[in-house]
């Protein structure tokens, strides 16, 4: 490659958030020559926006805490469809990669005995998560970025990876990209790669994802030959701000209903005790007497149906506004300002405060919040191997959002950022290993990485085309109508059409002016990913014809056993089109699955 | 329906100058709604940066009619509607294009702080224990979101790029203040900030402080606190004393740099990001 800009690295990270740098960490420590490869400026990735804490059972709140019990959480959380190693490692490791970070330089909030303190979110037993006030998740990228940056790690800003391309024997050897600031094409060669890229949610209208989360580390493992799973699974977090709408779906933290915030409709009623499902019955309070008493006795109460998983608490929600009891913007209420003193409010929930009082001139701490769902995250993802974190490409490997398995049908608050945490750690070793084990220098066809240059400037060339923002903002319009919260058969058929129509038009968009920093082509670029997401999200919702974690069917409303024991696969074919094919889950050992079936309480 | 007026900087290291967009009016937006209604209108290459649009990432800075502000955090209706709402890129920094300006200098400056060294674990688990009250002043720093701002409005680098190469900067102040502060960590890195990151150069006018959006004092919480140790660790006659009695000698300035990253192995952020060395 003579004409571009060329790296040799061992391994190349593509992300910067909390998976991407504990990744790059891991492998630097191991002496390994490691390149992070990231769309925005180092510590400015999704992560930083996570609020409430990472899940971890350390036990400093509750010395009955253990990891049995996180992974009986998060694998009743998951509707089961989880991986079941992945959710065991997690729940095993996450301790010691939350006081890695305290080495690191991380700042917890404390117990009184001086400890990590925990606190309380939906669908975990007992108080779980390490956190920071509410900003967890910056308090977890800074002090990761501080670490890859104490390490002398190479850090490419700005930098938009667009394919991987495979050398002859079929492993990744080569990903193409270009620099956002200067628009010139940069290839990387590397013995391994990390594919730690995040979310997918700007393919939806409403959302609480950066621009970034556009799936681009889906599409480029799906065209490189991967398997995905279970990407029907998608999270809409029950409490995105409603109002005003140029804020729509910016996360309110979950946090705001562990420390005793609760969900009203517009009759002022806790509308959560009509929802409760027979799979928690047994473990959810069923009084506001008893559901209040819970914040200071865990043992002798049951939990508030406030932090039932957030899947639950989403639908409820949107059924409660479809029944026409919702608040004045199309939310319902989430107050905390009845129950907690406004400077206990200010101090737990600074983030919520300030984003409140500045965007839409609420004052929390007087008055209720409007929330409703918004698209927020994605369970399925990238098929790994859970120890090795390897997709099923050789020489790939992917850790966070962008891989799947850990969370199954739907992720439990907290269990994000513990695991970026464990399995960029994982991943990181993975990569390591493989780049020490493979021989012979990585190379690449000429031919191919021309073939991806011309691809991405060919929106340059065309004259007269459509808008890239035009044609996203019609696929939000597509994705957030047909492949919501609530789908149906005929809509997601409907959706496909859409789709189809969609990928056309983007083969048709243009773009004017420059290269150097032209977010107008920066999107073009992005288009194809959030296409290829759509379709694997839509073509999965349509396959799984049950309802299960953030996948709901209204046309067919309940969980099918049969299909919770399978993941739905899907590949691109031999002449690129969409194929997918239920597989098994794997086989759960006994001693595990009877952790599952002990008494809940 | 009413009309707005932005007026944006454009244009790119080579100069550039203001032109005006008007739009209609929406309730309830902030700048940056505006900047992307523009984007898909009547300028799709409009350049700025931005991730969060909720004030948590710190990437959308900009200088909204004259004041150094994040974007995603100015609602239209705060500011005045008789005259055009100036945007221009944040003026200390190099234009990249637009409102994106290469901040790179602060990348560097981070390689430069000597990082963070715990002593051992004193807990039988081996881990640490730490009251709350004993971090608090660490976790004021650690709000900080790197916007950057506060770089943008020191005097002592707004008009003066020859001082960039030995002055950290109110953001790094705050960082080393962080470790200073830091329960857990045994490093010194009183003489370096003496010697070569150029705090005495602060004249502590707090305009840091004024801008910024997490709201941390950043003057009379990091910088002073910071100007007084360094003081002591030079001037005081007890300490002087104390440090002759255990032989126990300061870390000099190039003790301290030579821990850090940027004199071990100096990357690409030392020489830019995104202006490839082809």
């Amino acid at each position: 490659m003579a004409d571009i800009e060329t790296h040799d690295f061992d391994v190349v990270v593509i992300g910067a958030g909390g998976a991407g740098l504990r990744a790059a960490i891991e492998a630097k420590e191991r002496g390994l020559r490691v390149a992070l490869v990231c769309k925005s400026l180092l510590g400015k990735a999704h992560t930083v926006m996570a609020e409430g804490g990472a899940a971890a059972a350390m036990g400093n709140v509750w010395p009955e805490d253990n990891w049995q019990v996180h992974f009986r959480d998060t694998m009743r959380g998951g509707k089961m469809l989880n991986n079941w190693r992945m959710a065991q490692l997690h729940a095993q490791e996450a301790p010691d990669r939350i006081y890695e970070l305290e080495r690191w330089g991380a700042l917890f909030d404390r117990t009184a005995d001086g400890r990590i303190l925990q606190r309380d979110f939906g669908g975990h037993r007992y108080a779980r998560l390490a956190h920071v006030g509410d900003r967890t998740g910056l308090e977890l990228i800074r002090t990761l970025q501080q670490r890859a940056v104490a390490l002398g790690i190479e850090v490419f800003m700005e930098c938009k990876i667009l394919r991987l391309l495979t050398d002859a024997n079929g492993q990744v050897s080569a990903a193409v990209g270009y620099w956002r600031a200067s628009g010139e094409f940069v290839c990387f060669l590397a013995k391994a790669f990390v594919l730690a890229t995040g979310s997918v949610g700007k393919a939806w209208k409403y959302t609480s994802n950066s621009w970034e989360s556009t799936g681009d580390g889906h599409a480029m493992a799906l065209w490189a030959g991967a398997d995905m799973i279970d990407m029907e699974c998608v999270q809409f977090h029950p409490t995105g701000m409603v109002w005003p709408l140029s804020v729509r779906g910016i996360l309110v933290t979950e946090g705001v209903r562990g420390d005793g915030g609760v969900l009203r409709n517009a009759e002022g009623r806790r509308f959560m005790f009509d929802y409760i499902p027979a799979m928690f019955a047994a473990e959810t309070a069923d009084t506001e007497a008893e559901a209040d008493r819970w914040y200071d006795d865990h043992l002798n109460n049951r939990r508030p149906p406030e932090l039932l998983p957030r899947d639950e608490v989403a639908r409820s929600i949107n059924a409660e506004v479809k029944g026409g009891r919702g608040s004045p913007h199309g939310g319902v209420f989430l107050d905390i300002a009845s129950r907690r003193p406004a400077e206990y409010i200010r101090r737990r929930l600074p983030s919520m405060y300030h984003q409140f009082k500045e965007l839409a001139g609420v004052d929390i701490t007087a008055e209720p919040m409007e929330v409703g769902p918004t698209c927020h995250y994605i369970m399925g993802g990238i098929r790994v191997d859970a120890d090795s974190a390897a997709t099923t490409v050789p020489g790939l490997f992917a850790a966070g959002e962008v891989a799947a398995g850990l969370h199954g049908a739907n992720r439990l608050g907290g269990n994000s950022l513990s695991d970026l945490l464990v399995f960029g750690r994982r991943a990181g070793m993975g990569a390591a290993d493989y780049a020490e084990g493979r021989t012979g220098t990585p190379t690449v066809g000429d031919a191919e990485v021309r073939t991806v240059v011309a691809d991405a400037e060919a929106p340059f060339h065309r004259e007269g085309g459509e808008s890239p923002y035009d044609v996203h903002h019609a696929l939000q319009e597509t994705m957030q109508n047909l492949v919501g919260i609530i789908r149906t058969g005929p809509e997601l058929e409907q959706a496909l059409v859409e789709l189809q129509a969609l990928q056309e038009r983007t083969e048709k968009v243009s773009v004017t002016g420059g290269r150097c920093y032209n977010p107008a082509w920066n999107l073009a670029t992005d288009l194809p990913s959030m296409l290829a997401v759509s379709n694997l999200v839509a073509r999965g919702a349509l396959e799984r014809r049950e309802s299960r974690g953030g996948h709901t069917r209204d046309d067919f409303p309940d969980p099918d056993p049969e299909l919770g024991k399978v993941n739905m696969v899907q590949r691109l074919g031999p002449d690129g089109e969409y194929t997918i094919t239920p597989e098994p889950l794997p086989e759960m050992p006994p001693e595990l699955r009877a952790l599952l079936e002990e008494d809940a309480h | 329906m009413s009309e707005i007026t932005m007026r944006i900087w454009r244009g790119d290291s080579a100069g550039g100058a203001f032109a005006d967009y008007v739009v209609p009016a929406v309730e309830g937006e902030v700048v940056l709604d505006v900047v992307h209604r523009i984007q898909a209108g009547p300028a799709p290459d409009l350049a700025c940066r931005w991730n969060c649009k909720a004030g948590k990432c710190g990437s959308c800075s900009a200088e909204i009619n004259g004041v150094p502000r994040l974007m995603c955090m100015t609602r239209m209706d705060a500011l005045p509607t008789d005259s055009p709402v100036v945007l221009a890129p944040m003026r200390t920094f190099p234009v990249i294009r637009d409102l994106v300006t290469d901040v790179s200098f602060n990348y560097a400056m981070a390689r430069q702080v000597p990082p963070f060294t715990p002593r051992p674990p004193d807990a039988s688990d081996g881990t640490y224990r730490m009251q709350q009250i004993d971090i608090e002043r660490g976790q004021e720093f650690r709000k900080c979101i790197e916007c950057f701002m506060c770089q943008d409005v020191c005097h002592v680098i707004r008009d003066h790029e020859e001082n960039k190469a030995h002055y950290a900067g109110p953001r790094m102040f705050i960082r080393y203040m962080e470790l200073e502060s830091h329960p857990l960590d045994v490093n010194d890195r009183r003489e370096l900030l003496r010697q070569r990151m150029g705090l005495g150069m602060c004249n502590i006018t707090k305009c840091c402080t004024e801008v910024c959006p997490e709201h941390i004092k950043i003057t009379d919480n990091a910088i002073i606190p910071l100007k007084e140790r360094v003081v002591d660790s030079s001037y005081d006659p007890v300490a002087w004393l104390g440090r002759a009695i255990l032989r126990r000698t300061k870390r000099s300035a190039a003790e301290a740099a030579a821990d850090a990253p940027a004199h071990r192995n100096p990357t690409r952020e030392d020489v830019g990001a995104g202006v490839p060395d082809a």
